[in-house]
């Protein structure tokens, strides 16, 4: 006999604290097995966000810092610049990049600083119980959108991937998703190419993970990845928004 | 086909049923019977015809699932 998949040495034996079946817990999977097949867990550090991710460096067998709300780009542009040999990873969710920290990931990637942004888009504030996040989908309920977003009211749902793609900055932006098994093998197929365009010093690396929140959408996890399959990935489309490796796809 | 076996570490399991979603043998289920340390009903294996293609282990947020091929 012979293992052929086992739980990745990239995570600690921690249970993750989150809702049965969140795609935050299927992500850190790939981000660790990225860097431990990479040989960088001794060399990564992770910034993690206010979030449902908050306690994620309890989980990465790696370095970790908790970021304020928003600024996960802005720590890790300092860890990069003061040391350019590590490999720097933020990890973030929709509340934390595309609201409270929009100005930090834009003037990141504008920068083309040299991190990699893992960005869960699951449409909606987990942690503090499912308010309207500026990528809840039009008519999409929310604590703060009761009736569903009203374009009218409360504004359009932003792409982050296209809107980076527009700068000059980043190198590699592609959007993923994990709501099958070979969604799961692209995602880590972009994670590892994010991570490896910052480890050969092309610059900035962003991967938007189309994502899951079961408890707050009041789905169980199964429908939750039916509803990111049916509702999110329709607006917000799969596939490579900008690569300036040379590699193709 | 390769013959598998997979392992739970039920602890670890959520019952959240991403695994049985996707497995194409149908070789798991969750416990109607048992439940785990944190309230879980954990999946459990029920027949024999696990192929040991990892699309349950990839699907489970919690890492409890481990595969073996068997030679
Ligand atoms: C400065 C500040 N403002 C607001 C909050 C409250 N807060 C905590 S998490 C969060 C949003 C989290 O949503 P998201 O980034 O989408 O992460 P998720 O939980 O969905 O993964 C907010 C607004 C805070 N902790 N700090
Ligand atoms: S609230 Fe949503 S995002 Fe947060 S752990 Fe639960 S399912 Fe995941
Ligand atoms: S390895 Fe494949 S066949 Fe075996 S239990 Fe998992 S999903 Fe089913
Ligand atoms: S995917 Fe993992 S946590 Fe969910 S039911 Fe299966 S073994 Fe349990
Ligand atoms: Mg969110």
């Amino acid at each position: 006999m012979s293992v052929v998949y086992e739980k990745s040495k990239g995570l600690t034996d921690v249970k993750l604290h989150y809702c049965p079946g969140c795609a935050h817990g299927i992500v850190h999977k790939l981000l660790a097995e990225c860097l431990e097949e990479m040989s960088e867990t001794e060399n990564a550090i992770a910034c993690v966000p206010v979030g449902c991710a908050v306690m994620a460096n309890k989980y990465f067998n790696f370095d970790a810092i908790q970021c304020a709300h928003g600024r996960a780009p802005a720590t890790a542009t300092g860890i990069k610049r003061v040391d350019p040999s590590k490999i720097v990873i933020t990890y973030q969710g929709d509340g934390d990049l595309a609201s409270i920290g929009t100005c930090e990931i834009v003037h990141a990637a504008a920068r083309g600083e040299k991190i990699t942004t893992i960005f869960i888009n699951n449409g909606i504030y987990g942690m503090t119980g499912g308010q309207m996040a500026p990528t809840t989908l039009p008519g999409m309920k929310a604590t703060t959108a009761k009736h569903g977003r009203d374009v009218k009211v409360q504004g359009n749902p932003i792409r982050v991937s296209e809107m980076l793609a527009t700068l000059d900055g980043p190198v590699y932006i592609e959007r993923v998703s994990v709501t099958t098994p070979g969604q799961v093998a692209q995602a880590k197929k972009a994670i590892m190419k994010a991570l490896k365009v910052q480890k050969e010093g092309l610059g900035f690396g962003f991967v938007e993970v189309v994502s899951s929140c079961p408890t707050n959408w009041g789905l169980t996890a199964v429908k939750a990845m039916e509803y990111v399959k049916e509702k999110m990935i329709p607006y917000y489309p799969l596939g490579v928004f900008k690569d300036l490796t040379g590699e193709g796809k | 086909m390769a013959k598998g076996k997979v392992t739970i570490d039920e602890n670890y399991c959520k019952g959240c049923e991403l695994c049985v979603s996707v497995c194409p043998k149908k070789v798991l289920k969750l416990s109607e019977t048992r439940i785990n340390e944190a309230g879980y009903n954990p999946a459990e294996v029920v027949n024999d015809d696990c192929i040991a293609c990892t699309s349950c282990a990839r699907m489970c947020p919690d890492s409890a699932i481990t595969v073996e091929k068997i030679d």
